[in-house]
């Protein structure tokens, strides 16, 4: 191993050096207003600077020592930086305590991999363990089912709790949604949130405008969206993959932006408040009845909590979601399903077998948006206050991301996903703009190491090329 | 007449800037067949590096516009390229090679950690600076309308007509284009032939990158404020250039900006400043439904 040492410390160095260049402006001279007319200064950060490059210098020679089979010395300087990250020693940022610290858990982390690796595989061989295998896939969705259905009921189910719960359904909706148009037809759609924008102001209007209550609009607010998907899609659905993922950005940006103009419709930039929220047989949600209106704890003779509310629109959309779920699922067996998932694989292929191409995208697409146009609908209801600011790109971003990195096309895998890339930044919401910085970050790290998503869809049966070969013609 | 005179020198000024961008699209398009959806935050950082590199030179007591602009546009092009080249290398080339949409959800995961990244280091508020440059002179007055072309509008298409000048040179004649060009009609064979055809996709990303560094402070200098949020539209805009002019095309992608210059300000000048990105969005997806392959692009043949 010895004369290894010089190239794996070349190596760290010359990453150092590469981080050091890309850091040197933006993150050592931060740009300040002085003030008094003075113009633009600097604030210095260049120690932090040159902490942080020293931390990668060390990071980068422990991932070199981990992956050429020196896992002790790894495993050493790995802990040996959570130590530092942890210590009360004097950094200049408290940034770059969790920076060293976490560098450390990654890197100790990197260097056990292969034995956990090892000891799972042996665990999965073992006759027991396969049987656990089996069963777990074969009950772990019914198990998570369970776990959600009796989530409200747990003593956990706090107002936050229950806040994110509903947040992570939304976008386990809006992920399944999506799964339809991206995961089983392999469409790629950078600009889903415009349908999800198209539910939510169908309600917002229809209900502030015209009085009609959550679920009468509901159907209407899903038919609208998949309007708007047939109106969009059917001249650029003939379009190839890539092209067809920016011109659905491109269209969910002029929806934004016509929500963010039109004033006379849509209020603009200001929005849409005081929204109704859904109603249980007609009774709302409210400590003291609007006139004319019945509350629900009336209704039911029990007394009055804000939880309620929240326990309600936790369950409607779980059953929107399962109803999403479960339609998917039925559709997959039906020959427009099968048609999605052959298109996916290869157009040509389909069209010299009789598939119309654009019809079958076009359901997919249009189905794809009546479902973000449910969620949108439930999303205004919720929220009672909607404006343009919630419907940007990033949106849509996030949504394909939960659907990619759960393994397109796998159901449970979109549920996982939600759960990590929702729930997990949700509870670090203190962090600000490190999360979104962590979310971006971790997006690219989970492609370059599990490119397949975290569940990996099913394989066709039978392949003539092997994978990735033939991609480029 | 005038007026009309006025929007379009203003016009081919900003499709001078979308042009460079659009450059960046369309080589690492055609090499790799990939959006590179990051390309306009590098753009943003191209123009912050520009930003600080000006503060810098003024804190120096570097006076002379001159010298400060070719200062600062060798910082910010070399250490753009900095950018460029890590991107390619840590979060698009272990997916060479994996399913179609692996690279995308990678470039925009790039795309979603570089802007907060520069939002965290550089705070969330707009900068104001690079104004180095003032002054024009009258072209010519008609119905009381002064049309005046302003010594920096000289510069950012004297800029951008000499860079173009001098990429197509490189791309026409040079190894390094050669081997590019090789690339981009088939990897494999290329490198069969002995082309570096990791080094060849670096030196793109690097070229694209350093040429968005250029339209990042050619647009710091003609509108005087950045933020970290400049890149996501800019970017799309570009991309559409590209796309309009038709992709992997060089002459296209210029001539795709100029366009989209020139629909943006005319849309903005005549009818409404609001609806001018609709109308960029607008004419990319027209384009790309009655010609798919662009204005100058050739028309793709799909193999079986």
């Amino acid at each position: 191993m010895g004369p290894r040492l010089p190239l794996m410390l070349k190596d760290a160095g010359l990453t150092a050096f590469v981080a050091a260049a890309l850091g040197i402006f933006i993150v050592g001279f931060r740009t300040v207003d002085q003030g008094g007319g003075k113009g633009l200064g600097f604030d210095y950060h260049l120690v932090d600077l040159a902490v942080a490059v020293f931390v990668i210098f060390i990071g980068r020679l422990g991932l070199s020592m981990a992956a050429n089979g020196l896992r002790w010395p790894a495993i050493v300087l790995g802990v040996a930086m959570m130590a530092a990250g942890a210590s009360p020693m004097k950094l200049p940022s408290g940034f770059l305590h969790w920076f060293v610290a976490l560098g450390g858990v990654l890197l100790v982390i990197r260097a056990i991999w292969p034995w956990a690796n090892d000891a799972m595989g042996v665990a999965a061989r073992t006759p027991s363990g396969v049987a656990l295998g089996k069963a777990g896939v074969k009950w772990f969705g019914w198990l998570l089912l369970a776990a959600a259905v009796l989530m409200p009921f747990t003593p956990f189910a706090d107002q936050k709790t229950m806040d994110l719960g509903v947040l992570i359904l939304t976008y386990v909706m809006l992920g399944w949604g999506l799964n339809i148009v991206v995961g089983l037809a392999g469409l790629l759609d950078l600009g889903y949130v415009a349908f999800y924008a198209v539910g939510a102001y169908a309600y917002a209007l229809l209900s502030t405008q015209y009085g009609l209550g959550f679920w009468t609009v509901l159907p209407l607010a899903g038919m609208m969206a998949a309007l708007f998907g047939i109106v969009l899609g059917f001249p650029v659905l003939r379009l190839r993959g890539d092209y067809l993922a920016i011109v659905t950005l491109g269209f969910g940006e002029i929806i934004r932006l016509v929500l963010l103009n039109w004033f006379d419709l849509t209020n603009g930039p200001a929005g849409i408040g005081s929204i109704p929220g859904p109603t249980l047989f007609g009774a709302v949600f409210a400590e003291t009845p609007p006139p004319g209106k019945q509350t629900v704890s009336e209704m039911l003779g029990i007394a009055f909590d804000g939880n309620h509310r929240l326990i309600f629109l936790y369950y409607i959309i779980l059953g929107l979601a399962l109803i999403t779920n479960l339609f998917t699922q039925r559709m997959r067996r039906l020959p427009v399903g099968r048609a999605w998932e052959a298109l996916r694989e290869d157009e040509t292929a389909c069209q010299a077998l009789g598939i119309n191409p654009t019809n079958t995208k076009l359901t997919a697409f249009a189905i794809g948006a009546m479902f973000a146009g449910f969620a949108g609908s439930f999303f205004a209801a919720k929220q009672r206050f909607i404006s343009p600011e919630s419907f940007v790109f990033i949106e849509s971003a996030i949504i394909l991301a939960i659907v990619v990195l759960g393994g397109m096309g796998s159901q449970i895998g979109v549920v996982l996903a939600a759960v990590l890339l929702i729930g997990l930044p949700e509870w670090f919401r203190d962090l600000g703009n490190y999360r979104m910085l962590a979310f971006g970050l971790a997006m690219v790290l989970i492609m370059v190491f599990k490119p397949r998503g975290l569940i990996s869809h099913r394989e066709p049966s039978i392949r003539l090329h092997p994978a990735g070969s033939g991609g480029g013609g | 007449m005038a007026y009309f005179t006025q929007q379009l020198i203003n016009a081919i000024t900003l499709g001078a800037i979308y042009g460079l961008i659009a450059i960046g699209y369309t080589m690492v398009y055609g090499i790799i067949g990939m959006i590179n959806f990051a390309h306009g935050e590098v753009f943003m950082i191209g123009a912050f590096i520009s930003l600080i590199g000006f503060v810098i030179c003024g804190s120096l007591g570097i006076s002379s516009a001159p010298i400060a602009i070719v200062l600062v546009l060798l910082l910010a092009m070399s250490f753009s390229a900095v950018y460029g080249w890590a991107i390619e290398r840590t979060a698009y080339r272990p997916l060479r090679g994996s399913f179609r949409l692996a690279p995308l959800i990678s470039a925009i995961g790039v795309s979603i950690a570089l802007q907060n990244y520069v939002q965290l280091a550089q705070g969330a508020r707009p900068k104001p600076g690079g104004q180095v440059v003032s002054g024009g002179f009258n072209l010519f007055t008609a119905d009381g309308f002064d049309v005046r072309v302003t010594w920096l509008q000289i510069i950012i298409v004297l800029v951008t007509v000499v860079l173009m000048a001098g990429f197509t040179w490189v791309i026409a004649k040079t190894s390094l284009g050669r081997q590019q060009r090789a690339c981009e009609q088939d990897m494999k064979m290329a490198a069969l032939l002995g082309v570096n055809v990791d080094r060849t996709i670096s030196l793109t990303f690097v070229l694209g990158a350093a040429l968005a560094a250029v339209a990042g402070m050619l647009f710091l200098m003609y509108y005087g404020v950045v933020d970290f949020f400049i890149g996501f539209l800019a970017g799309i805009k570009a991309f559409t250039a590209a796309v309009l002019g038709g992709i992997g095309s060089l002459p296209g992608a210029m001539l795709g900006g100029l366009l989209i210059g020139l629909i943006e300000v005319f849309w903005a000048g005549y009818f409404s400043s609001e609806y001018k990105d609709v109308a960029a969005f607008a004419i990319l997806v027209l384009v790309l439904i009655f010609r798919p392959s662009g204005l100058l692009g050739k028309p793709e043949i799909e193999k079986v």
